[in-house]
């Protein structure tokens, strides 16, 4: 380590910004190698979004119905994005899953186990059967946990609570390196490295009701394209169509799918399960048209067609939606998820003990005697950093970038469960990914100073204001913002006046005051995570305007149907790193990011074969 | 929820669309302390009251309205990252699972960081104590799967054979039952030789794990103090994740580290539990000539950081217990 008067200097060889699951699966990678690694987070390690994550990981194991394997999983993976995937990553995900899911057990994970002893699976919307691992209701704790304590156990190193402001180049452009700040203390931190793997996750904390935790700020996405990286299809927002919606306080926070996996139902006000109502053409074939056959097909799957509870995530959210505008919700604007009618209170505490927990205490609901109140809330992002699927690497070199801040492998919409799959999938190939181009690579380059200098500049800026913006008020503003212009539901005329309104919060992001000291501040800790979230913000309007149709997460009112010529494309957006203004005015903004149509990867036939097998 | 005929035919109507806040519901008095490692006080906000509300959202509109720069440590306000640990009313609870309703009608709530650990600032406390003891658990080290479990893939166990080491699993590190411990809150030095019960739930869940396979007694009673615990069950009391630490964690561990023959704790625990992953003969074998664990009474008070405590501060630390 090396300091000087302005910050100190730690070198690696692989530095992951992110310790949730990508991140530290990455980490564990390529410390295998035999590299130095360090894992920056700017929160506990332990404490990612990851541990929200509840359903459970998909993968093709086999354990409930042997007829599953990776070519069902890669099927029903590039249908529920509506074929916007990139297959590749669609196809390694598929194959690789099982085999990282039964990693996680030999590192001490517990799943639930079959009446064999195998891990058990259990249905979850968009999987033809039932795939997902799970443990009871909360897979994602169990998935960080396994990953933190083999990460304790292999030495690597961590900083925590340790907030990354930028990317930093060599004097030849490759990525080297970030410059940082640790939180308890205010003191600025430089990291050195051959290779950089962005493992941030998602966006959600630019609208007002989210999953998200204060993390999802887009730091990874806003950071790439800061660093000349491209984006691709940021306008594809997955609201995930069971939040709580009751008390006001707590409206967004997430109910597992796994409720309606085990059986739940969704009812409106009439007591109608209205999903009967809103299948699509595309998935007419394999759900069931009538209450009896759904109800049929949880004990046994070839008894009857799916439930159309159990449509991918975009279809029920919107359908929940549009209930809710036919004047058919429930009294706080949601419509009613029912499991107590369905299964016994002591299953239902069994299987799902955290939702019993969770509406017990927040709501005082008690889920095994009465319906809860549910509605769409913004839950993950399909958009992101564009990547090459074997290795992650993205369009910059020395930069790579694995989970949810990346981009293509769920199209324009995300099945539940394969999130974590993708996590410890992609995450596991960042980490061989970014270790052989630090083999590769010598020691001996020099960071841009400049880059260090300027971001330090800019995020010590607002102390300097006597008086100026509150940063909370700039961040809620936002969130309204993007709640009621650049929702579940769009048009361009609202995604123009977005626009518009997002470079006025941006103008005023330059004259934010902070008070008090650097040390622990929230108000400063917010301030700097805004230039991210007002960079992505306008990247998720700028593509939503671009892509005229309704695909997945992108739903357009005034172009309601899907234009099969979009769906050839990603949208990709990028800037040139010139037009990064750092500094100047305080913190980076982005003055113009360009929207181009670029083809997908085209599919091989054998793959194309799969898609088209009956069901 | 409501909209109305303009805003619906002027743009797209929306079921998220934001919603106004709730009518304030008179005013909420809270005692939060300011400060850092060299001293603070309590600091009285007065906010609009709302519906449904939690401790955490309060703390949120503190920092929004009245002082952006008040330090408070929290993730994901649903209960599941254990980040947003505190004293609330003196009693060590997580900020976003604590209803504000749940608190006495029109007395201040007072809100302290926990005690058992060094202010930062605020509200947020150093944990790092925590990582470096979990840096000393000796890592889980399956055993080989057999000729069956290569073929299928995975290693079989019974759900009930899961289920012990699962509950144990639940934990979400708020460290609650850290700050609670009075082994650890009110003796500081206690700290470089003793785990806590955190890290005693972990060292449990390991044992009986059913694919372990150390034999983690010996550090248990040498390096990371199991005897100092007197079993009061006040990190029992304060787990968010209602764990049954002492009766389903500690006891058995006690019951397998010391002699079974003369620990009055080991006989109390056979008492209350059930399965065990080995048997008492063979805990017994590995811990030959132990006497009765060394139990410490609890000692008067004496704050890790000397906050004082607000009017009404009732530590949920312990009292002496029957095994003394």
């Amino acid at each position: 380590m090396t300091t000087t008067d302005l910050y100190e200097t730690h070198e690696y060889d692989v530095v992951i910004v992110g310790a949730g699951g990508a991140g530290l699966r990455a980490a564990i990678e390529s410390r295998a190698k035999g590299l130095s690694t360090a894992v920056v987070t700017k929160s506990l390690l332990g404490k990612a979004h990851t541990v929200m994550a509840e359903g459970g990981v998909a993968a093709a194991l086999g354990n409930v119905y042997e007829e599953d394997n990776w070519k069902t999983h890669f099927r029903d993976t590039m249908r529920g994005g509506k074929m916007l995937n990139n297959w590749r990553m669609a196809q390694l995900h598929a194959q690789e899953s099982a085999d990282r899911v039964r990693e996680l057990e030999e590192w001490g994970a517990l799943f639930d186990r079959t009446k064999d002893g195998l891990i058990l699976q259990r249905d979850f919307g968009g999987h033809r059967y039932a795939r997902l691992a799970h443990i009871g209701d909360r897979t994602g704790l169990e998935l960080i946990r396994t990953l933190q304590q083999k990460a304790v156990a292999d030495g690597i190193e961590v900083f925590m609570e340790t907030k990354v402001l930028r990317l930093v180049q060599d004097t030849d452009g490759v990525v080297s390196g970030v410059v940082a700040y640790r939180r308890p203390t205010g003191e600025f931190v430089v990291f050195k490295a051959k290779s950089v793997i962005l493992a941030t996750g998602g966006v959600g904390k630019s609208w007002m009701y989210t999953s998200n935790s204060w993390e999802g700020t887009g730091d990874g996405h806003a950071m790439a394209l800061w660093a000349g990286a491209d984006l691709i299809d940021m306008e594809c927002v997955q609201f995930h169509p069971t939040g709580m919606v009751w008390p006001l306080s707590v409206r967004g926070i997430l109910v597992t799918e796994g409720v309606r996996g085990d059986g739940g139902v969704l009812r409106n006000s009439e007591g109608q399960r209205f999903m009967f109502d809103y299948i699509p053409p595309m998935f007419q074939a394999e759900t069931a048209d009538s209450e009896d056959e759904a109800d049929r097909w949880y004990d046994d799957h070839t008894a009857g067609r799916r439930p159309p509870e159990l449509l991918p995530r975009d279809e029920v959210a919107r359908s929940i939606n549009s209930e809710v505008k036919a004047g058919r919700g429930s009294p706080h604007g949601g419509v009613f998820l029912d499991i107590a009618s369905r299964r016994s209170a002591e299953d239902i505490r069994r299987r799902l003990p955290s939702m019993y927990h969770q509406f017990k205490e927040l709501a005082g609901v008690d889920i095994t005697a009465e319906p809860m109140e549910v509605g769409p809330t913004c839950h993950y992002i399909m958009g992101g950093v564009r990547v090459e699927a074997d290795t992650t690497q993205t369009t910059r070199a020395g930069l790579f970038a694995a989970g949810e801040v990346a981009g293509g492998m769920h199209g324009s919409n995300r099945l539940g469960g394969n999130s974590l799959s993708d996590l410890i999938v992609f995450g596991r190939r960042a980490g061989i990914g970014a270790s052989e181009y630090a083999e590769g690579r010598s020691g001996n380059f020099t960071l841009d100073e400049g880059q260090i200098t300027g971001a330090i500049e800019a995020a010590l800026a607002p102390f300097a204001r006597e008086s100026g913006e509150n940063p909370y008020e700039i961040h809620q503003d936002l969130q309204a913002t993007m709640q009621s212009l650049v929702g579940i539901i769009r048009t361009g005329p609202e995604l123009e006046e977005a626009l518009v309104k997002i470079e006025e919060l941006e103008d005023r992001a330059t004259r934010i005051a902070v008070k008090g000291g650097q040390q622990y501040n929230p108000g400063w800790n917010l301030t700097t995570d805004l230039p991210a979230m007002l960079t992505v913000s306008k990247c998720t309007a700028l593509g939503a305007l671009e892509r005229k149709e309704s695909r997945g997460g992108q739903t357009r009112d005034d172009y309601p149907k899907p234009d099969p010529e979009m769906g050839k494309v990603n949208f990709v957006e990028r800037i040139s790193s010139s037009e990064v203004e750092i500094g100047a005015g305080g913190n980076p903004s982005v003055r113009s990011i360009t929207v181009t149509p670029e083809p997908i990867p085209q599919m091989p036939d054998e793959l194309r074969a799969l898609l088209e097998e009956a069901v | 929820m409501s909209m109305s005929s303009e805003e619906t035919t002027s743009r797209a109507p929306d079921a998220t669309a934001p919603q106004a806040r709730p009518e304030s519901q008179g005013e909420v008095v809270m005692n939060l302390w300011r400060g850092d490692a060299e001293g603070g006080e309590f600091v009285e906000y007065v906010m609009p009251a709302q519906e449904g509300e939690v401790v955490l959202d309060v703390i949120h509109r503190v920092q929004a309205t009245a002082a952006p720069d008040l330090a408070c440590r929290w993730n994901c306000k649903a209960g599941k990252c254990g980040s947003c640990s505190a004293e609330i009313n003196g009693k060590p609870s997580l900020m976003c699972m604590t209803r504000m309703d749940t608190l006495p009608v029109g007395e201040p709530v007072t809100v302290a960081p926990m005690r058992a650990f060094p202010i930062i600032r605020d509200l947020v406390t150093d944990v790092s104590y925590n990582y470096e003891v979990a840096k000393r658990i000796p890592a889980f080290t399956p055993r080989p799967k057999t000729n069956d479990e290569m073929k299928v893939g995975g290693y079989r166990m019974a759900q009930i054979d899961v289920e012990r080491s699962q509950e144990m699993r639940k934990c979400i590190e708020c460290f609650l039952c850290q700050d609670v411990c009075h082994v650890i809150r009110d003796h500081e030095e206690n700290k470089t030789a003793y785990a806590g019960p955190r890290f005693f739930a972990r060292s449990a869940e390991l044992e009986m794990h059913p694919l372990d396979t150390i034999d983690r007694r010996e550090i248990l009673q040498q390096e990371q103090g199991l005897g100092k615990c007197n079993i009061t069950k006040c990190c029992t009391e304060v787990c968010p994740e209602h764990i049954k630490i002492t009766d389903n964690a500690i006891i058995p561990l006690k019951e397998r580290v010391v002699d079974a023959s003369y620990d009055p704790i080991a006989w109390l625990g056979r008492k209350i539990r059930r399965r065990v992953k080995g048997t008492v003969a063979e805990a017994a074998a590995a811990a030959p000539a132990q006497g009765p664990a060394a139990v410490q009474p609890p000692p008067p008070a004496a704050p890790a950081h000397g906050i004082p405590a607000p009017d009404g501060f009732a530590p949920v630390a312990a009292q002496p217990d029957s095994q003394d």
